[in-house]
This record gives C-alpha cells, sequence and structure tokens, in this order.
C-alpha cells in the first residue's frame, strides 16, 4: 500500500514554495488547518497568495502568518470582522493587497478549478462593484457575469480522520470549503486529528476521496475538542 | 398603535414564513426571526457555511467549536439536519432551492436594489461575504430594517447610493413602521404600524400608495 501519511508537519509541508498560491480551509476557525498554517509561518514561506474565506481571526492560525508578513496577497470573501485586527492593520498600511470575492462566487471558482471547468456564468455579482469590467451574457432572458477559475499550488485542508490513503471525513461545519478546495490544488495536504486505518472508513461517508489528496499528517485531536 | 419593536418586527416576519419553508436569515437583526418560529411550523433553517436545520445558539456543554452559523457563533443542530460543503451550499442558494432568505440593508430601492455590503468610503474594508449570492438566490428575499438611519434618512429610496449588492433582487421591507412590496412594478403599501400613509410619504419622500 502506498502510504500519504507525513510523519511531521514540517516534512508535510516539504517543496511549498515562496510566491505559492495556497488554498487555505476553514471558515473562522471551523475546519481550518491550524497546525500546517503554523508550519508554514515556521519555514517562512514568504510571498504567498492565500485563498480563503477569511483573512484571519484573532493572533493565531491565519492571522498569525499575516503577521508575520508572509502573505503578499488575499482572496477571500469577508476580511473584515470584530476580530481581523492583523489583516485589517496591514490593508490600511498597503502591506498586503486585498481581493474580495462573493463567497459562492469563490466556491464555484474554486469547484471550478479542481473539475476542469474553463469559467462559468453566474448571477451573483451582477451590476455590482464586483463584476465590473468582467464579461456579461443574457441567458433565457437573465443576466450573468463570467467567473474564472481558481487553482493552488497548494491546498491545506483540516480534516477530521484520515486513513494512510488520503480517505478524509470531516466534523459537523468544519467541512466547509475544505472538499472544495482539496480538489484544486497541485499539492493538496491534509491536517487530521486521527489517521486511523485503511478500511475503518465507512466508503459511503468518505467526503474526500484519497485521489485528491497527496500528503496526510496527524496532528492530534485539537484543544478545543477535549 | 406605535412602531414596532425590533423583536415585533421579528415575530411579525416569522409569522409570513410559510409553513414547512427553506429559510436562510442573515447576520444581526434577521437572526432575531429564529427566535419566533413556532416549532409547529415546521421551518428549516440554512446557513452557509455548511449546515440544513439549524437550531438556536449553543449554550453551556452544548458548545462545540465545530458546529457554528454563518456569524460563527457556536450553534445547535435539530434532529433530521445535514452538513455539506462550502459549493453545495452556495448551489442551494443560486440554484433557487431557499424559499425565503431575510437580510438586513443599508438601503433598497423602490425596484428592489439592494444596498448592504459596502458603504463605499474610501477607509472602508470591503467584505461581501454570503450577501451578493443570498440576494439573488432565494425565490423571495425580504429585508429586515428600521424604516430611518440613525440620522433620521430613509432606507427605503428612489435609487440606492450605496455599492449595489444585486439589482432588482428585493420583494418586501419589513420595517418598524410599514411593510412595503417593492419591485420592478415599483412600491407599494401592505401594512402600516403607527405610522399613516401621510406620514410614510413624509419619512420616505417617496410618492408610495397602498
Amino acid at each position: 500500500m502506498h502510504s500519504k501519511t507525513s510523519p511531521s508537519v514540517a516534512e508535510a509541508l516539504d517543496g511549498v514554495e515562496d510566491g505559492a498560491t495556497v488554498l487555505v480551509g476553514g471558515f473562522g476557525l471551523a475546519g481550518q488547518p491550524i497546525a500546517l498554517i503554523d508550519g508554514l509561518r515556521e519555514r517562512g514561506t514568504k510571498d504567498l497568495t492565500i485563498v480563503a474565506n477569511n483573512a484571519g481571526n484573532g493572533d493565531t492560525g491565519l492571522a498569525a502568518l499575516l503577521k508575520a508578513g508572509q502573505v503578499r496577497k488575499v482572496i477571500c470573501s469577508f476580511p473584515r470582522q470584530v476580530d481581523s485586527w492583523v489583516f485589517d492593520e496591514l490593508y490600511r498600511a498597503g502591506k498586503i493587497e486585498l481581493e474580495v470575492v462573493p463567497q459562492g462566487n469563490l466556491a464555484e471558482r474554486i469547484r471550478a478549478g479542481g473539475a476542469g471547468i474553463g469559467g462559468f456564468f453566474t448571477p451573483t455579482g451582477v451590476g455590482t462593484l464586483l463584476a465590473e469590467g468582467k464579461e456579461t451574457r443574457v441567458i433565457d432572458g437573465r443576466e450573468y457575469v463570467l467567473e474564472s477559475p481558481i487553482k493552488g499550488d497548494v491546498a491545506l485542508i483540516g480534516a477530521y480522520q484520515g486513513d494512510q490513503l488520503g480517505n478524509l471525513v470531516y466534523r459537523k461545519t468544519s467541512r466547509n470549503f475544505n472538499p472544495v478546495m482539496a480538489t484544486a490544488a497541485t499539492i493538496t495536504i491534509a491536517q487530521v486529528d486521527e489517521i486511523v486505518e485503511v478500511g475503518s472508513l465507512d466508503p459511503e461517508s468518505i467526503v474526500t476521496p484519497a485521489i485528491y489528496v497527496d500528503r496526510v499528517v496527524e496532528v492530534g485531536v485539537r484543544e478545543w475538542l477535549r | 398603535m406605535a412602531p414596532l419593536t425590533r423583536d415585533e418586527l421579528a415575530a411579525r416576519i416569522a409569522r409570513d414564513i410559510p409553513y414547512g419553508a427553506y429559510v436562510n436569515l442573515g447576520i444581526g437583526a434577521p437572526t432575531l426571526v429564529a427566535d419566533h418560529l413556532e416549532p409547529e411550523r415546521d421551518v428549516v433553517l440554512h446557513t452557509e457555511n455548511g449546515l440544513l436545520g439549524m437550531g438556536r445558539a449553543a449554550v453551556g456543554e452544548e458548545v462545540d467549536p465545530d458546529l457554528i452559523n454563518a456569524g460563527k457563533i457556536p450553534v445547535i443542530a435539530e434532529p433530521g439536519h445535514a452538513f455539506f460543503h462550502h459549493a453545495d451550499s452556495f448551489a442551494m442558494m443560486r440554484g433557487g432551492h431557499l424559499d425565503v432568505c431575510v437580510l438586513g440593508a443599508f438601503q433598497v430601492s423602490v425596484t428592489g436594489d439592494l444596498a448592504n455590503w459596502h458603504t463605499g468610503e474610501p477607509d472602508a474594508i470591503p467584505a461581501v461575504g454570503g450577501a451578493m449570492d443570498l440576494a439573488i438566490g432565494a425565490k423571495q428575499v425580504w429585508v429586515m430594517t428600521d424604516l430611518l438611519t440613525k440620522t433620521g434618512s430613509s432606507k427605503l429610496v428612489a435609487a440606492c447610493s450605496y455599492p449595489l449588492t444585486g439589482k432588482g433582487c428585493v420583494s418586501r421591507v419589513y420595517t418598524d413602521r410599514a411593510v412595503i412590496e417593492v419591485g420592478p412594478g415599483g412600491a407599494r403599501v401592505l401594512d402600516l404600524f403607527g405610522t399613516t400613509m401621510d406620514e410614510l410619504r413624509e419619512l420616505t419622500g417617496l410618492e408610495l400608495t397602498q
């Protein structure tokens, strides 16, 4: 059996280069692959473009990576939150680029990236600032705007359990962007609370099939679930 | 009769939601509607981060950081709930599968244009979240808001001056002073709360009819 397990976060992140586009799962802290993000920060990998729903919460995880000055650009739907002070300060100081994308368009652009779709027409954003300069088309009497796929060099995934082959399951609303992002990167790296034996995950319940996953690293039960 | 309080307005909206509807309640005031939904109406709440069958806010031992709503508040899940990923969650919106969505607003135009995501101020950090997807996706998009801003300007306007969230997407506006139907045919007042039609015309500066 070809095992995709990595013995450590540092080894799981091997080969992630400066300037990479990194898809980062999670919605707020739920499903955010914090151990992998911390690993990226410790490696000092820089000049990154981060694709995520948010631009960091509090001072940990994604916020800490931003604070370390390793991120050049964020593509996200909702940067401004009550606890997004790290991003807010960098943005106001002109030290970080921002592309705001409606949340459903963000998910669908990543889905398209992973599914080999060259672009799609969506009604979301028509007639707004976020559709300016984009091609539009009327289909069956309704106006749509053309959106392009997003692909990553790397996807960092926060899952609940994985097996050695890379099959993944998630826990509750920590699923969010993770299964979509897992499909859309050259290298998909998943952190899981627990690695389980091949054959022990219910095949009917596997959310991310192993074909999408390149590396799995066990990080232990997250503090907040204890 | 006086204008409605926030809670009274939330209760009114809850009464207007059809039996068995699939509903998304936006962040902020619209979440109050959930407190007034009678269980026997079998309304199913959707949250954009991947849950159908969302329940009330979690308390004490119920709090699970992996089970949150769109506002990132821990919630509980009702029997029969289902989890799904973000692309599916927004397909439910965009695909017209939600019956009703209730959103807050900075401004709504008489033709149903909605502005609720960005003030357009030069120092504002734009953040759209799921607002644009919700605005164009649900079968009916209702707005819940005070009629007037804190400085006394009408939020119901002839044309929005703030950046738009969606064009012609709102069908009904629930305010503390009136319920107003909006759309291609213009605005029509459906109900008044402690306010006469003349007062409503004066407050909004609009030629409103019943």
